[in-house]
């Protein structure tokens, strides 16, 4: 219940809290994923914020109503403030989630997250081979990611493992969820790469075919049926191979709140790369306004911005119409309904994608997700003014 | 990092059945008050659920020491004029069994 009576011209009522607040605390990695979901640019991006301005961020957002807080990156363990910001949060009465690649832990850092009241860790394997992990990582982490999988459930943490699945790595599936009991996982989260920043780029290379996909998910429903009640097994659905977009965010601006090393405030991970947007940051804006009354919050709230045949749709507030960057990556307009539908009349330019993916071979170099490739990979301005 | 928070499939929701143990809430759950959202909600790895006034009344009975039929009895004897709500609570508590909230 909110409280009556005064009133506040900031305040729209219809808009609901925000639940998730994703602070991405740093971009700096020590892995160079190929499919990360950070800004292909973000070696170009503003000073990453300080202590004292991610602790007011935190007390800001959870006044607002946000629940949960999800301590990201890059890789968060950079931060060498990371258990103060994680008791704010535990004294604020978030639930805190870290999402990390495992470089940065040992054994007593995992106790000292433990006693500043961390909640839950999810740890990301590039595969459930040692070779391969480390060749998709850009280094030898592997055997470290297992010592600290351990580390963290001898902690007493719920533990999820995040598979990031893709062409090179489909195939041992099995393996991945062998590996996931053997250390005791609480849930394993299968996710297929989704198709934005350095991902994006690499599509060509990662894309798996329908029947890679198709087969996996076979060995996921295998797995889920045996271990039901012991091992929660998520498998997040390659949307290329769907008839329907995903329901982005649950909605533009609807639960999701992100927050960039830099301060930028978005509604989604990719959303930075949109045109035509200011984006607030939450040095100059308090997150009341930013949440409520910034036009790039508000932009895609409710049905009013859709086109058909998203508008006259009655599947609209099921999903949204999807996930607005994709409509952008694909089509140049962010307002076009997401192409991953059937419905919409470009949906060949996703077959397409597929295809060309197909047609690719392992000869192609994947461009790795690092600083140099960062600043050489980012569009200048001429580049996207020039008419070709 | 990958995107944790778009939409998951969950497969098979046949779950054991409840057992007649003590129940307790499942690891890395918990219930807290929001007075944004004017009710309780339980707290999960990456998950939120609002809890109904009567869900959030069961799931603050359960201890992991009372059993299903105990945490009826509980709550008959401090609502005696809701009747006999052995079933509903039960029927309750197998969903949250089945969703993995209790344990």
């Amino acid at each position: 219940m909110h409280e009556g009576g005064s009133p506040d011209p900031v305040v729209m009522p219809a808009i609901k809290p925000p639940l998730w607040l994703l602070a991405e605390l740093t971009y700096a990695c020590p892995l160079q994923c190929a499919y990360c979901s950070n800004p292909v640019d973000f070696n170009g991006h503003g000073k990453t914020m300080d202590t004292e301005t991610w602790l007011r961020v935190l007390r800001d957002a959870r006044s607002m109503g946000a629940l949960q807080l999800g301590l990201s990156g890059g890789e968060p363990l950079v931060r060498q403030d990371l258990e103060t910001l994680v008791a704010e949060s535990t004294k604020l009465g978030y639930y805190s989630n870290l999402i990390t690649s495992g470089i940065g832990m040992d054994a007593a850092r995992a106790r000292s997250l433990k006693a500043a009241g961390l909640d839950h860790i999810q740890v990301s394997f590039q595969s459930s081979e040692a070779n391969q992990n480390d060749e998709i990582a850009g280094m030898r982490a592997y055997a470290h990611k297992l010592d600290m999988a351990r580390a963290v459930k001898a902690a007493g943490f719920p533990m999820v493992l995040c598979f990031v699945l893709h062409r090179d790595n489909l195939h041992r599936l099995r393996e991945m969820l062998d590996l996931a009991i053997e250390l005791e996982a609480d849930y394993v989260e299968l996710a297929t790469t989704q198709y934005y920043g350095w991902a994006l780029l690499n599509r060509d290379r990662l894309l798996p075919t329908l029947e890679q996909v198709r087969e996996a998910e076979g060995v996921a429903n295998e797995y889920q049926a045996r271990l039901k009640g012991k091992m929660d097994i998520y498998f997040v659905v390659p949307d290329y191979y769907e008839k329907r977009p995903k329901p982005c965010m649950n909605g533009w601006g609807s639960v999701f709140l992100l927050v960039t090393p830099d301060g930028t405030a978005l509604p989604c991970h990719a959303a930075r790369q949109l045109p035509g947007f200011e984006f607030p940051n939450v040095q100059t804006a308090s997150i009341k306004e930013i949440w409520q009354a910034s036009d790039a919050f508000n932009r895609f709230r409710g049905f009013g911005w859709m086109k058909e045949p998203c508008s006259s749709c009655p599947e609209k507030e099921k999903d949204f119409g999807g996930c607005r960057c994709q409509a952008f990556q694909f089509t140049g307009d962010a307002a076009a309904t997401d192409p991953v539908c059937d419905k919409s009349p470009l949906r060949h330019l996703v077959d397409e994608a597929v295809s060309s993916a197909r047609s690719t071979t392992v000869e192609k170099p994947i461009i790795f997700r690092n600083p140099k490739n960062s600043d050489r990979h980012t569009k200048k301005p001429a580049d996207m003014a020039s008419p070709t | 990092m990958s995107d944790a928070y778009e939409k998951k499939i969950e497969y098979a929701t046949d779950y054991k059945p409840l057992h007649d143990g003590p129940l307790k809430l499942a690891r890395g759950h918990r219930i807290q008050y929001e007075t944004v959202q004017g009710c309780d909600v339980l707290l999960y790895p990456e998950g939120v659920v609002q809890l109904s006034e009567s869900a959030a009344m069961i799931l603050k009975t359960v201890d992991g020491q009372k059993t299903a039929t105990d945490i009826a009895t509980a709550l008959m004897a401090q609502f005696p004029e809701a009747g006999d709500i052995s079933g509903d609570v039960k029927s309750f508590l197998e969903v949250a069994h089945a969703r993995g909230w209790i344990a």
